[in-house]
């Protein structure tokens, strides 16, 4: 009972924080008026949970040799990783008002040389798996204890590059590594089923040798289950979780709209998901 | 000095690797499969926990590295020229060189030396890829102890460093007390008349053209620039300043690579005339190494004729 009283606390304490994550993320990208809404607001859960729970960070030192590393492979939705990190206090909270300016610590794209807690510069597409692995091997070598996130978007999957880095991932048993795909099934230009089908992500994902895990990426018991089974990896392998999805996910007009992916809402547009984002019920 | 001996340079970086990774566990070895000839099969075998192989993956070994090099690691990628400086090239772009990263790229078979593998294995364009990127560092050694110097010298450095060897053997020219320094041009002779300006392993042949010259009375200026990245501008500017002509010779592209590092300085300061030699913007083929150059004029001959025509 007492458990399941703390589960309940830390449920709501990551729904409060999903919120913030949603607000801030779509503030920075009104006041740029660029930027990507739609993959930010699908990963908004996840981040969440990983910046509010999950990940061993510790934001006065981003460059903590021991810390947690996260990867976001799908660089262009920073705003979500922006947000986590203004709310931990990496910098101040209005540097948000930056993003995408000339100068900025936010650039439009991760930049590790002059954002804290960016733990390697992504942008271009599928690239930061590989990173995310040289990191888990460095961790395994060394003898440390931390662990390597990364979250890749679906459409990435269809770099050749993903894996290359996944088939290296497994040959290396990196059991401290984390892949969490975002599974939200929109790219750029259209359905990822359109442009370029994914098949069975799942069971490509076994066959290259990973503890795959599929899970409703909105949920938050369901992410914060996946993270406590995993936490003690005893598999012996890298660990990948499907994450399913929505695109635009929580500001209605947004969802499932292809040209939300790189789109910035407009004052009228920015007022309305505001407004629905804080009146969610749950 | 020069005798008719000589060790392809892929044989010094194998020993230089080995020798700094004993000596620092932060040295690793990324190999794409290649490691036999690349000349790491020594570090595989004795540094197991410093060495990965990644298979044929090169995009996925560059990434490796800068996972590798943002905990500390110094990471050699190991692979041949055209796959370090093409397959993975805007993997070297995002991961290494926009953030700085302390990942070295080191290729074997650089230039026309894998003669008999032809067009696909022959890497000419790769310096001035390398070249293009900011943040890199470019360096084509001459020879055996050369390398091993400047493979230890790009270890030394906290940056991103592209290295070329060759696979085949090239003479002995320096030993093993010579020091080199990145970016710092070796002056193998002070000359009046012309200035004959070489990377990498065609370093030899400038050598011999320049003792051919002499005979005839021209006086000749020997530098070898083995970094073409950064340039060593005070050696081109003295070039410039004290002889009338400049000839850059190099087993690469004459696009891009060292010859128009050495014209971007001249255009800009100089009075001086330039003649490069280098592949001339075409594809070599399966043949034997003399006869690729021979095909695009970098050869003694070449250098001296250019000569004449320089100071006619």
């Amino acid at each position: 009972m007492r458990q399941e009283l703390v589960h309940d606390t830390l449920i709501d304490s990551l729904r409060t924080s999903t919120k913030e994550l949603r607000k801030t993320l779509l503030t920075m990208i009104h006041a740029a008026q660029s930027g990507h809404p739609g993959g930010s607001l699908s990963a908004s859960e996840i981040v969440a949970t990983l910046y509010f729970h999950e990940l061993r960070i510790k934001p006065e030192d981003p460059r903590w040799p021991d810390r947690d590393r996260f990867v976001l492979s799908k660089g262009h939705v920073c705003p979500v990783l922006y947000s986590a990190l203004a709310l931990r206090g990496y910098f101040p909270y209005e540097t948000i008002y930056t993003l995408r300016q000339e100068g900025s610590m936010l650039q439009g794209h991760p930049d590790m040389k002059r954002c804290p807690g960016i733990d390697i510069s992504t942008g271009s597409l599928g690239q930061g798996l590989s990173t995310a692995v040289g990191m888990a091997i460095a961790g395994k070598r060394d003898g440390k204890e931390y662990r390597v996130f990364c979250l890749v978007g679906d459409g990435e999957t269809q770099e050749g590059q993903i894996w290359e880095a996944l088939q290296t991932a497994s040959k290396y048993k990196l059991d401290n590594l984390v892949v969490i795909i975002d599974n939200n099934n929109i790219q750029n230009d259209d359905t990822c089923s359109v442009v370029m089908p994914l098949g069975d992500l799942e069971a490509k994902l076994n066959a290259f040798g990973l503890w795959t895990h599929v899970i409703d990426g909105h949920d938050l018991v369901q992410i914060t289950s996946v993270f406590d089974r995993i936490r003690n990896n005893d598999s012996g392998l890298p660990v990948a979780i499907v994450a399913k999805t929505v695109k635009g996910k929580g500001v209605s007009f947004m969802e499932d709209i292809t040209a939300w992916h790189g789109q910035a809402p407009n004052d009228e547009e920015f007022a309305r998901a505001m407004a629905e984002i804080e009146g969610e019920s749950r | 000095m020069s005798n008719t001996q000589g060790r392809a340079t892929r044989d010094a970086y194998g020993e230089a690797i080995l020798e700094l990774g004993k000596d620092d566990s932060r040295i690793y070895v990324i190999d794409c499969d290649i490691g036999r000839s690349c000349k790491t099969v020594e570090f595989a075998r004795q540094l197991p926990q410093q060495h990965i192989n990644v298979g044929i993956a090169e995009q996925n070994a560059c990434g490796v590295a800068a996972g590798l090099a943002t905990c500390g690691k110094i990471p050699f990628v190991t692979t041949y020229a055209v796959f370090g400086s093409m397959r993975m090239l805007e993997q070297i772009r995002q991961e290494v060189c926009y953030p700085h990263l302390n990942v070295k790229i080191a290729c074997s078979h650089g230039g026309l030396t894998p003669a008999n593998d032809g067009a696909s294995h022959q890497g000419i364009e790769d310096m001035g890829l390398l070249r293009t990127l900011a943040n890199m560092t470019v360096v084509a050694p001459a020879d055996f102890a050369s390398t091993k110097a400047l493979v230890k010298a790009a270890a030394a450095y906290d940056g991103p460093v592209y290295l070329r060897f060759t696979r085949d053997a090239v003479p002995f020219i320096y030993d093993d007390q010579d020091e080199f320094e990145i970016g710092k041009a070796v002056l193998h002779s002070e000359g009046t008349d012309l200035t004959i300006i070489s990377t990498g392993a065609v370093l030899d042949l400038c050598r011999r053209a320049a003792a051919l010259l002499e005979e005839r009375s021209i006086s000749v200026r020997l530098v070898d620039m083995h970094t073409i990245k950064p340039i060593d501008r005070a050696a081109v500017l003295s070039a410039i300043a004290t002889t009338k002509g400049i000839i850059t010779v190099e087993d690469h592209t004459i696009i891009n690579g060292l010859g128009s590092a050495v014209a971007e300085i001249v255009s800009e300061i100089g009075t001086v005339r330039m003649r490069r030699i280098g592949v001339q913007d075409q594809f070599g083929e399966s043949a034997p190494y003399e006869r690729l150059l021979e095909k695009n004029g970098i050869t003694v001959d070449g250098i001296v004729k250019a000569a004449q025509e320089l100071l006619g």
